[in-house]
């Protein structure tokens, strides 16, 4: 039973990950209707130049946290500015394939700064454990599931109900009408490049403690992170981190239970294959908002 | 500029625009059967792999240059065909049923996927393909009793009959084949079939709307599009000799699309620009590393560096790819004083969400 908590707990913490990086596929979706292909790449930029702030610079932990996260936002916005605006307007596919470019692109150079072994930190709360009755939390994954519910609300909310994340979503319907109605269509699709470049390295600095990191972490991660995007519903950020969780612990328990048993790896498919169910079930998502288009 | 006087309608569908193309044509497939009496070794088997790479491109090229469908796992029926045929020819069984029984497997693959994921739009399908493919490469890395998992698989040599292929005789097996996927692709594309693929890219309403069944068309895309993907993997099996599971991973589908966007969507003589262009990129890289200075020349990174790079600067400065640009320089010598920029311009649009609130 205690393990049972202990795995349910990590499974959470680990697809409390992917949701916020699935977040930040849905914070763009929603605003540009872009497809970010390259937003776990960012997420391991955001962490490496966490690691850089703390091990190298010396910085105290949170105030690195927080540069990290401006620096990121910055990062999102020059992205915008300098490759995306230019694909306002085209396919897509278009789109989804610089995206994947630009991933090709931020893990060389990451892997030409930061070399290619895998880094960590070491955090306020590293090797700290809470004890419940007999089951005992890491703090590392309590950090990471309230880190993620307090920003998911607070995205969810500023969605809701501020002007900015209401004229993110007019952009998104419809682009001309936003346009009309006096909406800075251009400043508010760079905005949003920003918000997801800062979420993306709130995912990647809390992933440290949990995982290292190295270049190519951010392939498979994203990629996960989407499936949870797609499973939770695209476009949805409830949906998103229902999808997150549901990823993480599937991914956990068949680790657990499955892989022991048959003898090789099923957990690293299970992902794919849940996808694929989903796909099949139920296409559009736990929490639709994609409908067939009409005439 | 020539003009071509049509006298009847087929012309319009006629593969070769008038005789002094097909002459073209002619002249480029006497050149390349001559290319392994002219030259060495090196680049008789560069130019068996841009076959090969063209024969895969075709088979992206007809899904996502005609019918308009994203696959990001088409390297699964690489691996899939190349696994099949390797693993057929080791029980015994005649390279003329093992390559049809590698097709034929890629192309159930590929409905099977399809159908899970066409009931949504493009991205949805692309992540279906990749989850596909992504499966796909752990099963082949797991189930080392048959694919000898990361050891490698040994293909036995090329045979027909008896006789053994030597790397001349394996070019110009590959020059067939390839000569007979473009000639069947075109004559597929100017068929009812084709028309109907690119009618579903360029609007799936209005294609539904003039009585093409949606489902069914984009599966047959897919089947045949797996299947000429899955006999390049079977072709490229002996190329390789060896097969492992990363040769087939998810940058491999990433480098097929790559092929495709570079050397220019819809279009088929793209697809061997893609490949010349695919097949001759880590040789220009390994040229320019020796010039830079040996503090840049020497990281690891550059050759991702430069595809991401590269498929930026392609989508965003020439989206038709090197067709696309091969088509604008002809157009500027043949109308020579003449040529305005703007016959080329890029129709940009308004998003517009399909989603509800």
């Amino acid at each position: 039973m205690e393990t049972f908590f202990q795995l349910l707990l990590s499974g959470i913490a680990q697809g409390c990950v992917y949701g916020l990086v699935a977040i930040g596929f849905v914070v763009i979706y929603k605003a540009t209707e872009m497809v970010n292909f390259a937003q776990g790449d960012i997420m391991m930029l955001g962490a490496f130049i966490t690691i850089t702030l703390i091990n190298h610079l010396q910085w105290n932990y949170f105030l690195a946290v927080v540069t990290a996260i401006g620096v990121m936002g910055l990062v999102g916005l020059t992205l915008e500015r300098g490759l995306l605006r230019r694909m306002i307007g085209e396919s897509p596919f278009a789109v989804l394939m610089v995206t994947i470019g630009l991933g090709f692109v931020l893990r060389s150079v990451a892997g030409m700064i930061w070399g290619h072994n895998p880094r960590s930190i070491v955090t306020p709360y590293t090797e700290q454990t809470l004890q419940f009755g007999a089951v005992v939390f890491p703090v590392a994954d309590l950090v990471v599931v309230a880190a993620t519910v307090v920003l998911c609300g607070l995205t969810f909310l500023f969605f809701r109900y501020t002007r900015f994340g209401i004229a993110m979503q007019a952009t998104s319907q419809n682009q001309l009408a936003a346009y009309y109605v006096g909406i800075p269509v251009k400043r508010v699709v760079a905005a949003s490049w920003a918000l997801a470049a800062a979420i993306a390295a709130i995912a990647g600095i809390l992933l440290l403690p949990l995982k290292s990191v190295y270049p190519e972490v951010g392939l498979i991660l994203g990629i996960k992170a989407f499936a949870a995007a797609i499973v939770g519903g695209f476009g949805s950020l409830p949906g998103a981190m229902v999808g997150g969780l549901a990823i993480g612990l599937v991914e956990i328990f068949t680790k657990y239970w499955v892989d022991g048993r048959v003898g090789f790896s099923v957990s690293e498919t299970s992902v794919y294959i849940l996808l694929l169910v989903m796909l099949i079930v139920r296409p559009s998502g736990l929490f639709a908002s994609l409908q067939k288009k009409k005439v | 500029m020539r003009f071509v006087l049509k006298t009847d309608y087929h012309q319009d569908v006629d593969i070769f625009r008038d005789r002094v193309q097909f002459g073209w044509y002619a002249a480029l497939f006497v050149l390349v059967l001559c290319i392994p009496m002219l030259s060495g070794t090196y680049v008789e088997s560069q130019l068996t792999l841009v076959f090969l790479w063209s024969i895969a491109g075709a088979g992206l090229m007809i899904l996502v240059g005609y019918t308009g469908l994203i696959s990001l796992g088409h390297a699964a029926f690489l691996s899939v065909g190349a696994y099949t045929h390797a693993i057929l020819l080791e029980m015994g069984l005649p390279p003329f049923v093992s390559i049809p029984l590698a097709m034929a497997l890629c192309s159930v693959l590929g409905v099977i996927v399809s159908i899970a994921a066409l009931r949504m739009t493009g991205i949805y399908l692309a992540i279906a393909t990749l989850a596909f493919a992504m499966i796909v490469e752990k099963i082949v890395k797991n189930w080392s009793a048959v694919t000898g998992g990361n050891a490698g698989f040994k293909v036995p040599p090329p045979e027909i009959f008896g006789w053994e292929l030597n790397s001349t005789a394996y070019y110009y097996v590959c020059l067939l084949v390839l000569t007979l996927v473009m000639i069947g692709v075109s004559n597929l594309l100017r068929a009812p079939t084709g028309r109907a693929f690119i009618a579903v890219r360029d609007s799936e309403v209005s294609a539904q709307a003039t009585g093409i069944n949606l489902v069914k068309t984009k599966a047959l895309a897919f089947a045949i599009s797996a299947a000429l993907t899955g006999l390049a993997g079977t072709l490229l099996a002996h190329q390789w000799h060896y097969l492992f599971p990363d040769s087939f991973s998810m940058i491999t589908s990433i480098k097929l699309l790559m092929l495709v966007i570079i050397g220019g969507l819809g279009s088929m003589s793209g697809v061997v620009f893609g490949a010349i262009f695919m097949t001759l990129l880590p040789d220009g890289i390994a040229t320019v590393r020796e010039w830079l200075p040996d503090s840049i020349g020497n990281l690891p990174g550059l050759e991702p560096f430069t595809f991401g790079l590269l498929l930026i600067v392609f989508l965003v400065f020439e989206p038709q790819g090197i067709n696309g640009r091969w088509q604008k320089v002809r157009l500027f010598f043949s109308r020579f004083p003449l040529y305005r920029k703007k016959t080329f311009r890029r129709q940009k649009s308004f998003l517009r969400t399909e989603r509800v609130h």
